[in-house]
C-alpha cells in the first residue's frame, strides 16, 4: 500500500527492519494460505461477487481497526468502539429525517464520535483514569444512549438518500470483472494517511516513543497529553466514520445489536496486524491486512461449509497461534540481541 | 586459614555471552570477602550461583567440606547462603515477621495455618539480633530503605546462615544507615559468619573487607589481602591499567558573564519550607551535593519543569520563566539528563538514532514530517561527537553498555544545543573508563560556555568536576564552597547539617 508501513519506530538499516517487516509478512502469508486453501476447496470464493463482498467487509472493520490501533500504541485501549459506532448510526437516520443536509449531517456525527474521543483523551490523561475503565463506561454508556434516543426502534434510510449511500454501496470503478466498492477507497484514503502519520510525522513518532516509555518521552520534552489525546479522538473519530458506512450499508439499523463487539474485533485486527498491547508497535498496512485476515476466515467457514457455531473458536484459535508466533520471534530476536552485546563485549576488550 | 565457600573455575554462559569463565573464590568462616569489578564483570552472575539463582554451567562449588549446589534460592538458603539483594525484594503490604518468615511460615500443628506468635518470636529475636529498633509487627511499607535491609539481613539470619551475602547494600542507603550496616557487618564478623561484599565503593571495601577478590571480564583479576587492599591497586585489577589520578580537571575552562541560570527563592513541592538561590554562569560547573533524599533530584526537576514550583523564580539569561512541563524548559534552552535513564531517559527497544532525534524531532521536520535524513544526521554526528561505541546509529539501546546509553541521553540534548545542561547522577552505573570519558565531555563543553548544573552522591565526582559545590540538607542550601575550599570533609559536614550526623562515612 505504501512503503511507510513498517512497524515500529526502528525502520531503515539493520536488523530491526527485518523485524518490523517480519510481523507484516508474516500476517501477509497467513492471509495468502486462508485464499489458497478456500480458493482450491470452493471455486465460489474468486466469484466477483464473493471477493466484492470480502473487500466490502475488510473496508469497514479495516478502518475502525486502524482507529483502535491508535490507543493499543499508546499502551492504552478502546473498547468504546462498537457502542460509537451505534450512536453515530443510530444518530444519523433522525438528523436526516429533520432535513438536515446529508453533508452537514454527516460531519456533525463524526464531530459527535470525535468529541467522545476527546472526553476519553481528557478522563485518561488528565484524571488520570485507566483507559479499559473509561472506554469500558464507554461502551456501556454510548449504547444505552443509542437505545434511549431512538426508543429502541430500528432506523433506516429507507430508499432516500441514494446518493449519501453510494458512500457504503457504491461501485465507482472496476478491475476487469471486479467492481470495487467504495469502503476499499474509503479505506485506502484513510490508511494512507494513518501510515504517513505514524510512521513519518512528529506527533506519529511521539505517539510510538510514549507508548515504549511515556516517562523518558516526558522527560524528552514530549507533549505527552496531548499526543495521547489525539490517540483517543482518531479511534473514536474513525469508528464514527465506520459508523456512517455501516449504517448506510446495512440500511437497518438496530441500536441494541448495532456495532455488538465490533470493538474486539478492531482491537483483534491490530493486534493480528503486528500492534503490542505493551504499546509502541503497530504498523498500519499490517492492521490492514489483520482485518482482511478476519473477514477471510469468516468467509471461507461459509464457503466450506464449516458449522456456523466455530465461527468464535476459530478466530479465537488463530488470534492465539499469531500471538504465541510473535512470542516466539521475540524470543529469537532477544537471543540475537544477545549475541550482538556479546559481540560488543569483546570488541571492546579487545 | 579455613574454607566455608569455594568455588572453582565457574563458568556460566547465557546465550552469546560468557558471563564467567572459569572463576575461582574461597571465603572462611567470620571473614568478610569484597567482590569488586566493573558493571559486567560477572560479580552479579558469580553471586547468583552461589545462592542458587542461577546455575553453573562448569566448574564446582564446596560448602562446609562438602559439595554445593543449590538448586533455589530457598535451597540455598536452607543450606545457610543467604542472599540479599541490591534491590530488596521485599512483600510491602506484609509485616517484617511475615517477610522473615515468608516461606517458611511456622504452622499449627497439621493445619495449614500460620503460627503467628512463633513466627513473631523468631522475627523479634532475628531483628534484635541485626540491632533493629522496630519491632516484627511493622509493615515494611512504612520502613526506610535501610530499616528494609535490616529486615532481609535478617531473614538471613533466621535461616541460621552461616553466608551473607550482601549485593551492592548501601546503593540506597543514608550515610547513618551505612554507618550502622558497617556495624552489623563487624558484629556478623565476630559471630563467625562469612559475608561475601560486593559494593561500587571502593572505600566501603577498604573499610570493610579482610581480602577482596577482583573481577574482570568473567575471570579472576586479582586477589589482594588487607595488606594489599589499596584502592589503586582495586582500580587497576579492575580495569587492567593505571588510570590517571581523577583529582585535576583535565580541561580547565572560565565561567564569564552574567548568569544564565538564577534560582530567586525557588520553593520545590517537595520540601515546602525551603527557598533555594542558586545562579550558574556560562562555562561554570556547579555540583549539588547532599545526602540521599536532601532534596537535589526534586530541584532540578522544578527547575526542568516536572515539578510546579511553590513559590519562587527560575530566571533563565536573566528573565523570569514558568515553565509548564519539560517541553517549555527545552525550548529555552534547557536541558536534563535524568537520574534513571533506564526509566526516564531511555526508549530501551529502539535504537540509538531514535533515542537521539526524541527532543529534536520537531525541529528536524517539514510540516509535521520528519526529515529522516537529517534525523540520521544529528545521530551520527552525536555518536561520533561523544564516541558512543555502537555497530551504528540503529543499534538498539537496550545492547549498549551503562556509559553508552548515558552518552545517548547526553547527545539527546546536545543535539537541543542547550544553554544550561542539568545533570542528575552523571555517571551512576557508568564504568570506571566510560566515567573519565564523560568527564571530559563536561569540561570540555563547560569550556565551549555551556552552564553544567550537577547533582551528585560520588564524592569524587563533585570534587573533579564542580568549580563550585552547593550542598543542600532537607531541601536547604547549607553552604557553597568554591573549588579550593571544597574537600570531603567541608562537603560532608554541610551535607549532615553542620555536622550534626557527621559519620566516617565518604558515601553521601
Amino acid at each position: 500500500m505504501t512503503n511507510s508501513s513498517g512497524a515500529s519506530l526502528a525502520q531503515p538499516d539493520a536488523g530491526s527492519r527485518l523485524a518490523g517487516w517480519g510481523k507484516v509478512l508474516g500476517i501477509f502469508g497467513l492471509l495468502v494460505a486462508i485464499v489458497v486453501t478456500t480458493g482450491a476447496m470452493n471455486p465460489r470464493f474468486f466469484g466477483a461477487e464473493n471477493l466484492e463482498n470480502v473487500l466490502q467487509r475488510t473496508a469497514l472493520f479495516g478502518i475502525i481497526g486502524i482507529g483502535a490501533a491508535f490507543p493499543i500504541v499508546t499502551a492504552g485501549i478502546d473498547l468504546s468502539i462498537g457502542s460509537v459506532i451505534a450512536l453515530v448510526a443510530t444518530c444519523l437516520p433522525p438528523l436526516l429525517d429533520a432535513g438536515v443536509p446529508a453533508g452537514p449531517a454527516v460531519i456533525a456525527v463524526l464531530l459527535l464520535a470525535a468529541g467522545l474521543g476527546l472526553i476519553h483523551g481528557l478522563l485518561i490523561t488528565r484524571l488520570g483514569l485507566q483507559p479499559f475503565v473509561v472506554t469500558l463506561c464507554g461502551l456501556l454508556v454510548y449504547r444505552g444512549v443509542a437505545r434511549y434516543i431512538v426508543d429502541d426502534q430500528t432506523v433506516g434510510f429507507g430508499d432516500s438518500y441514494d446518493g449519501l449511500r453510494t458512500l457504503a454501496t457504491g461501485r465507482p470503478f472496476s478491475i476487469g470483472a471486479l467492481d470495487v466498492p467504495a469502503p476499499a477507497l474509503v479505506l485506502l484514503a484513510v490508511a494512507v494517511l494513518a501510515a504517513i502519520f505514524l510512521g513519518r510525522s512528529v506527533w506519529g513518532r511521539w505517539m510510538l516513543a510514549l507508548g515504549r516509555n511515556p516517562t523518558a518521552a516526558r522527560y524528552a520534552g514530549v507533549p505527552v497529553e496531548r499526543v495521547t489525546i489525539l490517540a483517543y479522538v482518531i479511534c473514536s473519530l474513525l469508528a464514527g466514520v465506520g459508523g456512517v458506512l455501516f449504517a448506510l450499508d446495512v440500511n437497518s439499523v438496530q441500536p441494541a445489536s448495532m456495532g455488538n463487539f465490533y470493538e474486539l474485533y478492531a482491537i483483534a485486527a491490530a493486534v493480528l496486524g503486528g500492534c503490542s498491547l505493551r504499546g509502541g508497535e503497530g504498523s498500519i498496512l499490517g492492521v490492514v491486512l489483520g482485518a482482511a485476515v478476519m473477514r477471510l476466515l469468516y468467509n471461507s467457514i461459509v464457503l466450506l461449509g464449516i458449522p456456523s457455531q466455530l465461527e468464535f473458536a476459530i478466530v479465537g484459535g488463530v488470534l492465539l497461534l499469531g500471538a504465541i508466533a510473535d512470542e516466539v520471534v521475540r524470543r529469537l530476536a532477544e537471543a540475537r540481541r544477545a549475541r550482538e552485546r556479546a559481540r560488543a563485549r569483546t570488541e571492546r576488550t579487545t | 586459614m579455613t574454607t566455608r565457600l569455594s568455588a572453582r573455575g565457574l563458568v556460566r554462559r547465557f546465550p552469546g555471552v560468557l558471563a564467567l569463565g572459569g572463576v575461582d573464590l574461597d571465603a572462611g568462616p567470620g571473614e568478610v570477602v569484597a567482590l569488586v569489578g566493573e558493571n559486567g564483570a560477572g560479580k552479579s552472575t558469580l553471586l547468583k550461583c552461589l545462592a542458587g539463582l542461577e546455575q553453573p554451567d562448569e566448574g564446582s562449588m564446596t560448602y562446609e567440606g562438602g559439595a554445593w549446589a543449590p538448586r533455589s534460592t530457598a535451597d540455598a538458603a536452607s543450606g545457610g547462603v543467604a542472599l540479599v539483594h541490591q534491590e530488596l525484594c521485599l512483600a510491602e503490604n506484609l509485616s517484617a515477621a511475615e517477610n522473615i518468615g515468608l516461606g517458611r511460615e511456622p504452622r499449627r500443628g497439621w493445619m495449614p495455618l500460620v503460627d503467628r506468635e512463633v513466627l513473631r518470636e523468631r522475627a523479634a529475636h532475628a531483628l534484635e539480633r541485626v540491632g533493629a529498633t522496630f519491632g516484627p509487627d511493622v509493615k515494611v511499607e512504612t520502613l526506610a530503605a535501610g530499616q528494609r535491609q535490616l529486615v532481609e539481613i535478617a531473614k538471613g539470619i533466621d535461616q541460621d546462615a552461616r553466608v551473607l551475602i550482601l549485593d551492592e547494600p548501601t546503593s540506597s542507603l543514608t550515610s547513618r544507615e551505612t554507618a550502622r550496616l558497617f556495624e552489623l557487618v563487624h558484629q556478623l564478623r565476630a559471630d563467625d559468619i562469612t559475608v561475601l561484599y560486593v559494593s561500587h565503593r571502593l572505600t566501603e571495601i577498604l573499610e570493610l573487607a579482610d581480602r577482596a577478590f577482583v573481577l574482570r571480564d568473567g575471570q579472576n583479576a586479582g586477589h589482594l589481602t588487607r595488606d594489599e587492599l589499596t584502592r589503586d591497586a582495586m582500580v587497576r585489577m579492575m580495569v587492567g591499567r593505571d588510570l590517571a589520578p581523577p583529582a585535576a580537571r583535565a580541561v580547565a575552562g572560565e565561567a564569564a558573564g552574567a548568569p544564565v541560570l538564577e534560582l530567586k527563592e525557588l520553593v520545590s513541592d517537595a520540601f515546602p519550607a525551603a527557598a533555594v538561590d542558586l545562579q550558574v554562569r556560562p562555562g561554570e560547573l556547579v555540583g549539588l551535593a547532599g545526602l540521599v533524599g536532601a532534596g537535589r533530584t526534586e530541584l532540578l526537576e522544578t527547575v526542568f519543569g516536572l515539578r510546579a514550583p511553590v513559590s519562587g523564580e527560575v530566571r533563565v539569561e536573566g528573565q523570569p520563566r514558568r515553565f509548564r512541563g519539560p517541553r517549555d524548559a527545552a525550548a529555552a534552552g534547557l536541558a536534563l539528563v535524568p537520574e534513571d535513564r533506564k526509566l526516564q531517559g531511555l526508549l530501551l527497544e529502539e535504537g540509538v538514532r531514535v533515542n537521539t532525534a526524541l527532543a529534536t524531532l520537531d525541529r528536524r521536520s517539514r510540516r509535521g514530517i520528519v526529515d529522516r535524513a537529517a534525523e540520521r544526521e544529528v545521530a551520527a554526528a552525536q555518536v561520533d561527537r561523544l564516541g558512543v561505541r555502537t555497530s551504528g546509529i540503529e543499534q538498539v539501546v537496550q545492547t549498549l553498555s551503562g556509559g553508552n546509553q548515558q552518552k545517548v541521553v547526553v547527545g539527546r540534548w546536545l543535539a537541543a544545543e542547550p544553554a544550561i545542561l542539568l545533570m542528575d547522577e552523571p555517571t551512576r552505573g557508568v564504568d570506571v573508563g566510560a566515567r573519565e570519558e564523560l568527564y571530559l565531555l563536561l569540561e570540555r563543553l563547560a569550556a565551549e560556555g555551556l552552564a553544567v548544573l550537577f547533582a551528585s552522591s560520588d564524592m569524587e565526582e563533585l570534587l573533579r568536576l564542580a568549580d563550585r559545590v552547593v550542598v543542600l540538607h532537607d531541601g536547604q542550601v547549607t553552604g557553597t564552597l568554591d573549588r579550593s575550599l571544597a574537600t570531603e570533609e567541608a562537603v560532608m559536614e554541610l551535607a549532615t547539617g553542620g555536622g550534626l550526623e557527621a559519620e566516617g562515612s565518604t558515601t553521601i
